[in-house]
């Protein structure tokens, strides 16, 4: 088992034909990921990499039988792309794409809660089932297939955590970057429910940053629902207050979304923290015990 | 995307909300020639920089002759504004703005952001006018009033009416009040902020709602579609660096330690420095390379940490996920032998192509140090770098 993603995913990709979905989806079948086809408006007809090229995403949709469509289509047109996705019906969509304006995801997320359908991202790595499905930019060969699950808001960071991990030997059930912006398309808790309830997942690995409140609510929420053990570090304790960190969403405002906040409420909330990102794989041998 | 005030009112003015008239200068003879036309006997100058406190600071002034305009001009222009938002050097004064002076009879609060938590553009109001909103929401959080907008529906009146008679308007107020809500909001959507704000929101001594001050920030990643907006930034407010590195897509962030960071992806680059910190040294800058870095972006990295004086060793940590650690590795060499590097210079690669990237480091022949693990990497840099608390002179 694992959450998301399997090896009998079927996934599109959208902006296909470009440098990045070429260069990505090149290694994302390379890893074994069903890549089933493509999206480029206007080169439908076309066969890229051994591939079906479409030009809408319903045609690839009934063609294919995609479950899954991860978007690589510059910002200033991925609020269409992800609408489209909905439209054609797509459960589980993975936008990579950075910089989208934040006013569009407020119209993108409104859509998604009403259709209940699933947006990773956007700004994010994407996510992996370690031997089974790679969606994104990830590095492949970091990951091993295994235990623990992994939840970041953060690209580099994440491969970080999971570097630790493979050196334990522990490897990773599925990994999940839920992204950089204010308004992701999932959150924490949305993952951390579906981790808690899968068998593969035995811990799990939480990595945060500073800025809005996202993971005080992971805390509330593990305090109520989950029993696996929760390693969590929280990137930011240095960062001034006002002055915005790269990711849109890791800015400190009027002294909410501080790494302090964050860690006390997630010690209050049982789980294991630590200061430094070079111990989350020892953190995560001595709340579980294993070698 | 910051804007000043004099922008700010100018937007506000395009969309019906009720502002002062008022004219930037940026000499003195402007701004007696602005009050002179502008009559009325009695004006508020304010000096035009993008920080808040500004009246605490002394760059907030009313005057009732042509001469204290005068006074005011000379006194700030071409001089320095410090407030309690700024740093130590404060923010440049290039324009001055002049403006006819209102009665007040009432403060409030009325803002507008985007809550991460609703999904929503939440409009805010508060009958504690004049004071940071991020103090009201901390001391007495009842007295903020919030109305969340509808992404379907846009903003309606009756939300505008609600708020104001929670806040004690009456007459003519309530419908002016629901006009300004209404406005604000649209100003908002159609110019992509990410915060609007008018602190103080009046009423004035004939009884009607009017905006004293006006702040306006827009979201950048939305500026490609905002071209009149785009056109409105003032690069004197911005730090020179953090805008040269904004040129060549690094996100760099000047702070007050000495060990220069350079980093690839935000997160990582906050965890860096929070190891550096650990390990009693002190970061000199944020700095993302981000996830495609060239050889060109880590030679122009190296110049904008290496332009910072207090900079006594960099450290660099790259986890190769896109990017290979061997172009890395001749982006450092490059830039090591061109901008000429006198600091330490420590090195981790991890990742795609790691240990080639850092075979060409130990074969080029430069004093680069390798670290072999995140915290050698840490510990070495704050060595280097003079040991632990090593803070700016």
């Amino acid at each position: 088992m694992s959450i998301l993603v399997d090896s009998e995913t079927k996934v599109i990709c959208q902006g296909f034909t470009g440098s990045q979905g070429t260069l990505h989806s090149e290694q994302a079948i390379a890893y074994g990921t069903q890549l089933v086809g493509g999206v480029t408006p206007g080169k439908g007809g076309s066969t890229h990499l051994d591939r079906s090229v479409f030009d809408t995403v319903s045609e690839a949709v009934a063609e294919t039988g995609a479950t899954a469509s991860v978007i690589y289509v510059p910002a200033r047109f991925c609020k269409d792309s992800i609408l489209e996705a909905i439209d054609a019906g797509i459960e589980l969509i993975v936008a990579i794409t950075e910089g989208i304006p934040t006013l569009d995801m407020l119209i993108v997320k409104d859509r998604l809660d009403t259709l209940g359908t699933r947006l990773i991202g956007p700004n994010c790595p994407g996510v992996i089932t370690p031997g089974q499905c790679k969606i994104g930019i990830m590095p492949g060969e970091i990951h091993l297939p295994g235990r623990v699950g992994v939840v970041s808001r953060s690209g580099t960071l994440t491969y970080e955590a999971v570097k630790q991990t493979t050196d334990k030997g522990y490897g990773q059930s599925t990994c999940v970057g839920i992204g950089g912006d204010p308004i992701p398309g999932t959150h924490f808790c949305d993952v951390l429910e579906l981790f808690e309830a899968d068998d593969a997942t035995e811990a799990i690995v939480l990595v945060g940053e500073i800025g809005g409140t996202a993971e005080e609510e992971a805390a509330a929420f593990i305090a109520d629902n989950v029993t696996k053990p929760v390693v969590a570090y929280i990137a930011g304790v240095t960062a001034p207050a006002g002055k915005r960190m790269g990711h849109a969403g890791a800015i400190i405002a009027g002294g909410k979304g501080t790494a302090e906040e964050k860690y006390e409420a997630l010690d209050a909330a049982g789980v294991k923290t630590v200061k430094s990102l070079a111990e989350i794989g020892d953190a995560l041998g001595e709340v579980t015990g294993w070698d | 995307m910051n804007l000043h005030e004099y922008q700010s009112k100018a937007l506000f003015a395009d969309y019906g909300l009720p502002v002062s008239r008022g004219v930037a200068a940026d000499t003195a003879d402007a701004a007696v020639a602005a009050a002179e036309e502008l009559g009325g006997g009695k004006w508020v100058c304010k000096v035009q920089v993008h920080a808040g406190g500004r009246g605490k600071a002394g760059g907030v002034r009313l005057v009732e002759d042509t001469d204290a305009v005068r006074a005011f001009a000379d006194e700030w222009l071409g001089e320095r504004l410090v407030t309690v938002q700024t740093d130590a050097e404060g923010q440049p004064v290039a324009k001055v703005f002049v403006e006819e002076a209102a009665t007040i009879e009432r403060e409030l609060y009325l803002g507008a952001v985007v809550d991460r938590a609703s999904r929503r553009v939440v409009v805010m109001a508060s009958t504690e006018g004049g004071v940071e909103i991020e103090q009201v929401a901390a001391e007495t959080p009842e007295k903020i009033l919030r109305a969340a907008i509808d992404p379907a529906t846009g903003p309606q009146p009756f939300q505008g009416r609600a708020m104001a008679f929670a806040l004690g308007l009456e007459g003519k107020q309530v419908n002016q009040f629901a006009d300004v809500f209404v406005n604000l909001v649209r100003l908002f959507h159609d110019l992509d902020c990410s915060l609007v704000e008018v602190n103080p929101l009046v009423v004035t001594g004939d009884g009607d709602v009017h905006c004293l001050d006006a702040k306006v920030n827009v979201d950048n990643n939305a500026l490609y579609r905002q071209p009149a907006v785009a056109a409105l930034r003032d690069p004197s407010q911005e730090d020179e660096r953090e805008a040269q590195a904004d040129e060549f897509g690094l996100n760099y962030v000047a702070l007050d330690g000495n060990i220069g960071c350079m980093v690839n992806g935000a997160g990582l680059a906050m965890g860096t420095m929070d190891l550096v910190k650990l390990h009693g040294g002190n970061p000199a800058n944020f700095l993302d390379v981000g996830g495609g870095a060239t050889e060109e972006a880590v030679a122009e990295a190296f110049k904008i940490i290496l332009s910072d004086d207090a900079v006594k060793a960099v450290l660099i940590n790259i986890f190769g996920g896109i990017v290979s650690c061997r172009i890395i590795a001749d982006g450092i060499i490059a830039a090591v032998r061109q901008v000429g590097v006198e600091v330490p210079v420590i090195v981790r690669f991890e990742g795609n192509n790691a240990a080639a990237g850092l075979k060409a480091l130990e074969q080029s022949g430069l004093d680069i140090a390798t670290a072999a693990s995140l915290e050698d990497a840490a510990t070495q840099a704050v060595a280097a770098a003079g040991g632990p608390a090593g803070d700016r002179q």
